[in-house]
């Protein structure tokens, strides 16, 4: 029977044909926590009375959320996490190493074709790489770094044909937030979205990873490009396995087909304080802002400091604005230091933080003041989610968006900057 | 198997993020769910955790647990003695992470409930009663996977019991 990608990863990792629907108990090439959930891991590791996981190569722990420690709950966490992967043998990817949605496919932990199970909820960024990749518990990632597999409802398949090229000062994040203001918070639950077009295919990976990032927040299990040219490249010389690239059947079922045609699209933001609250830039342009964030597993890749670097082309952020930076990993923080948009950054006003998820998450790292304004790169915008309830209204939207909007100290339309 | 508690209606009830259930800035520092709970939806509703009382169920509107895969989500309702989550749909990774830990979620139209109704859940019947409002409505049938965890006690229980998964 002719199959979507996720049908075809799914029946490879089950060894058995699946459709759509069925639920099935399927190996899976990689598990991963980090410093939120995987003390709940080692909890439920022990509650199985396992002495070891399934593959101590094939479960990684990241402390990145909350790195290095702002507390001492924190560090008892860290600790534990520290002490497990010694007693297991596993990788761990200490403070500062990075995100964990960059650290696994910069390590090759990830490949086409690969199921990949993550104890957060934006596992779905490895689809960029073709894989099925999604998040789950921590009890259920338990399980599979444990026995090797997990059980799995077959999702049912969405393709978003994606058309046209991207205007000058609009990239993959305007993309993505288009869609999700299109099809809203829950219009993908339980789906796996396949992405294909002319404008994807056109896409750096850096770019890619920004898209399939942000499918959870239209509910999806799943959201997987092809593997092509660009993938393959990007994967050279990371990882020892075999890339099993994996294509949909012609005739392949979908719940839905869409169809979008990018090439009038402008710069998108997501207002406060729900993802799906999209609107043009303009719609808010001039609204106040006292900190501007770029970085994080959805954008704090080269490409996106390069692109806030040429937008601030030597200029300096406004003096009642702060702009944090957090590259999503150490080697991304190289490559910036070497390229000169780091010093670029820094010259214009910026702040660095440690590689890691910054201040996203609400632990550290750039908590705003009461009543502020926040516009970031991230994905999340729900009151409290940077760690004060106060009063403080998030914007998310694409690096150029970000740091044209720290030049002004309002937000701003970053096209009239390039 | 019946189930019978409070209403304690969530509102805005749709979308309800697990930031919202459990924030960031308390969960990162602590592995005590008990403590944890005295923030239960605090950045939704701050005197949420005011109102409920052990058995309560947390009524809500659709994608209820949305966002971030944080299992403190329901560990934090099962510290604070929350009985069952009644909702009209749910978001998938904290549906699966609810009947891992044992806690019910129930499928239903919500919004003629009120808060503190008494409600009772007939899961064998598939039903839900308003006791207050004395009005019944269908519970979507529980997929069996998910009857069968939840008879088990939970995932780690059920991999205990049958010596890995027995689910497909």
């Amino acid at each position: 029977m002719a199959q979507t990608i996720a049908e075809k990863i799914l029946t490879a990792h089950a060894g058995r044909e699946v459709s759509a629907g069925e639920i099935v108990v399927a190996a899976v090439d990689f598990t991963m926590g980090q410093d939120g959930t995987s003390m709940m891991i080692i909890d439920e590791l022990e509650r199985l009375g396992a002495e070891k996981v399934f593959d101590r190569e094939r479960f990684a722990m990241v402390l990145d959320h909350s790195a290095p420690s702002p507390a001492a709950g924190t560090s008892r966490i860290h600790q534990k996490m520290r002490r497990a992967a010694e007693k297991y043998g596993s990788v761990l990817y200490d403070i500062g190493e990075g995100v964990c949605h960059q650290l696994l496919p910069e390590r090759g932990h990830v490949l086409p074709g690969d199921l990949i199970v993550g104890a957060d909820s934006h596992t779905c960024t490895y689809g960029a790489l073709n894989a099925a990749a999604t998040g789950l518990g921590s009890t259920d990632l338990a399980a599979a770094a444990y026995t090797g597999k997990l059980w799995f409802k077959v999702p049912e398949s969405m393709r978003f044909v994606c058309r046209g090229k991207l205007a000058k000062g609009v990239y993959s994040k305007d993309l993505v937030l288009h869609l999700v203001g299109d099809i809203g918070a829950d219009g993908a639950t339980y789906r796996s979205i396949e992405f294909v077009g002319e404008t994807v295919a056109a896409l750096s990976m850096d770019a890619r990873f920004t898209v399939c990032n942000m499918v959870v927040e239209m509910g999806a299990k799943f959201g997987i490009m092809e593997a092509d040219e660009t993938t393959l490249a990007w994967l050279t010389g990371r990882s020892p396995r075999a890339a099993r690239p994996t294509a949909a059947d012609q005739g392949a079922r979908y719940v839905e087909t869409r169809e979008y045609d990018f090439s009038g699209l402008g710069p998108q933001i997501a207002r406060p304080h729900a993802v799906d609250n999209v609107a043009p830039v303009e719609e808010v342009a001039g609204t106040p802002v006292q900190q501007g964030v770029i970085g994080t597993c959805t954008n704090g890749r080269v490409e996106d400091f390069e692109a806030a670097a040429q937008v601030l082309g030597g200029r300096r952020i406004d003096r009642h604005t702060r702009l944090i930076c957090v590259p999503s990993s150490k080697a991304v923080l190289i490559e910036l230091i070497e390229r000169g948009s780091h010093r670029a950054l820094l010259d214009a006003g910026a702040v660095f933080v440690t590689p890691g998820c910054g201040p996203c998450v609400g632990t550290h790292a750039g908590i705003p003041g009461d009543y502020e304004n926040v516009v970031s790169t991230a994905n999340r915008n729900f009151t409290g989610r940077m760690g004060n309830p106060e009063g403080v209204n998030i914007y998310l939207a694409s690096p150029a968006t970000v740091a044209a909007s720290v030049i002004e100290g309002c937000i701003a339309d970053p096209r009239k900057y390039l | 198997m019946i189930l019978r508690g409070k209403a304690r209606v969530v509102n805005p009830g749709d979308d309800v993020n697990t930031d919202y259930i459990i924030a960031g800035r308390y969960k990162f520092k602590s592995e005590d769910m008990k403590e944890l709970a005295r923030h239960l939806l605090e950045d939704l509703d701050p005197t949420f955790t005011q109102r409920i009382e052990p058995g309560d169920f947390i009524v809500a509107g659709s994608n209820f647990g949305c966002g971030s895969s944080r299992e403190q989500a329901p560990r934090v309702m099962l510290a604070a003695g929350i009985g069952a989550v009644v909702a009209e749909s749910f978001a998938r990774i904290f549906y699966r992470n609810s009947f891992n830990l044992g806690l019910p979620l129930v499928e239903a139209e919500t919004e003629f409930i009120q808060e503190g109704d008494d409600l009772e859940l007939d899961l064998d019947q598939g039903l839900l009663r308003d006791l207050t409002r004395r009005r019944e409505t269908p519970i979507k049938p529980l997929p069996p996977v998910m009857q069968k965890l939840l008879a088990d006690g939970g995932l780690v229980e059920h991999l205990k019991r049958h010596g890995g998964f027995a689910l497909d």
